[in-house]
């Protein structure tokens, strides 16, 4: 880590869906750099408050903010912060309508971050790092599971992100092509990107992350190094869950 | 049958075009007021979607003979004789065409709201989360997919409007149905000419079909 700025704070955030609580006060920081892994059980509020870090979940109360904006706030221009969020989905969520090559321009181009060659050059060196050039001119139907996901992050890498979010990425995949996938982001992790990962894999999460975050019931009921809450997780249901996953 | 063709065949021929022109203006409104209404049904704005429910479900549950002596006679005798404006003389045409579009208008705002409901929201998400604006999302990732779902109702609704000009006679429109009225009250003979009508109906009918089958692989194999 070369500096430790705070990328992302996030104080006393709330949501629900009407009734329904899911994120009771869920505070954080996330320091430039730094992978924070969350793990817990499924329904535990961890899906939420990833996708409440772009606002694709409006919030209910508490403040975001990234890289100093603070997100929470209505009149701030959301498009503006996503443009350096990343973001990738279980399901991949590739545009079907379009190849791979014009998935990883689309947004460049159209957002005028680059004109169309060097966009082009951009998605190239993009695929090139995920290991799929040969693949740019396929359309998301021809990809295996693991492929579409490593398409997926370059798209995301096409936009120069600062921070990216990973929403159980390999929860949709065959279990032979979860390495791939987790080899492109361990990569992106040691290359010093800000990452913020809600995944299953508690072998990853031990091998990569910083700072694992242990969430049930809508609040982080743990917070420790990866050492740490594997070895002696302190919350008798970080225990529990630990038991059953491990 | 040789003297329906021979003395009314070039009359029936021509009010099918009549009947073609009524259509294509139906449609040609109805598109852009499905369009409108089909976007403005999967709007977050509760205004919006509200407003357009209200309006399919009204043109839904009204018969379109009802809408069709509705806008001719009671629209202009409201204006005129009740609220004493005056002025408003609607043609046949302008009547049928604000009919068919509202009536036509009406389902294809479902077909467009269905065809867009179609498209995974992930869609939608991955386009937003990279930062595009909302209608630039709509505009790129998910109407060209929903397009796609959306062709082979839109057709149908189509071919389903074409023939409702049929129902416009009674305001009298000169289309096909009318003038096949008038030839049979002028010669009797209503076998052979509604035979014929019958006949012309259907093969225009399958030539759209035709056509939207050819359109239709088309944008099947478009990459």
């Amino acid at each position: 880590m070369q500096s430790n700025a705070v990328k992302i704070h996030v104080s006393h955030l709330k949501k629900s869906f009407k009734e329904l609580e899911v994120l009771e006060d869920v505070s954080l920081d996330v320091l430039e750099g730094e992978v924070v892994v969350i793990i817990g059980p499924s329904g535990s509020g961890k899906s939420t408050f990833l996708r409440c870090l772009n606002r694709l979940e409006e919030s209910t109360g508490g403040e975001i903010v990234i890289d100093g904006i603070s997100i929470t706030d209505k009149s701030v221009d959301i498009n503006k912060v996503r443009e350096r969020v990343g973001m990738v989905f279980q399901h991949f969520n590739l545009f079907n309508n379009m190849n791979v090559l014009r998935n990883l321009m689309l947004a460049p181009v159209d957002l005028k971050k680059a004109d169309k060659a060097q966009a082009r050059e951009r998605a190239m060196a993009m695929l090139e790092r995920v290991g799929l050039s040969d693949k740019a001119e396929s359309y998301p139907s021809q990809l295996s599971g693991g492929q579409k996901q490593r398409v997926a992050i370059a798209r995301a890498l096409c936009m120069k992100p600062d921070i990216m979010l990973f929403d159980e990425p390999t929860s949709a995949l065959d279990p032979e092509m979860v390495g791939e996938v987790l080899e492109v982001m361990k990569e992106l992790a040691r290359d010093g990107m800000t990452m913020v990962v809600v995944t299953h894999e508690m072998g990853f999460a031990r091998e990569v992350a910083d700072r694992v975050l242990f969430m049930d019931g809508g609040t982080i009921l743990e917070e420790a190094t990866p050492e740490e809450i594997f070895s002696h997780p302190k919350n008798p249901r970080t225990q529990d869950f630990l038991n059953k996953v491990l | 049958m040789s003297r329906i063709l021979s003395t009314y065949g070039g009359i029936l021929v021509a009010a099918m075009g009549q009947t073609l022109l009524l259509a294509l203006y139906g449609l040609l409104f109805a598109c852009v007021i499905g369009m409108v209404v089909g976007i403005m049904s999967v709007l977050h704005n509760r205004a919006c979607r509200a407003i357009a429910a209200i309006f399919v479900n009204l043109i839904r549950g009204v018969p379109m003979i009802v809408l069709a002596y509705f806008i001719f006679f009671g629209v202009p005798y409201f204006w005129n004789t009740i609220l004493q404006i005056g002025g408003l003389t609607l043609t046949a045409l302008q009547a049928g065409t604000i009919c068919l579009a509202l009536n036509c208008g009406a389902y294809m705002a479902e077909i467009i709201r269905a065809g867009i409901e179609s498209v995974d929201v992930g869609q939608m998400e991955a386009a937003r989360s990279l930062g595009l604006p909302y209608w630039r999302s709509m505009q790129r990732v998910v109407l060209p997919q929903a397009i796609k779902t959306m062709i082979p109702s839109i057709i149908n609704q189509f071919i389903i409007t074409l023939k409702d000009t049929s129902i416009l006679s009674v305001i009298g429109f000169p289309e096909l149905v009318n003038t096949a009225k008038n030839v049979v009250a002028a010669t009797f003979l209503s076998f052979q000419t509604w035979a014929v009508v019958g006949l012309m109906y259907l093969i225009v009918i399958l030539l759209l079909q035709r056509a939207a089958k050819v359109l239709e692989r088309r944008l099947k194999y478009a990459k």
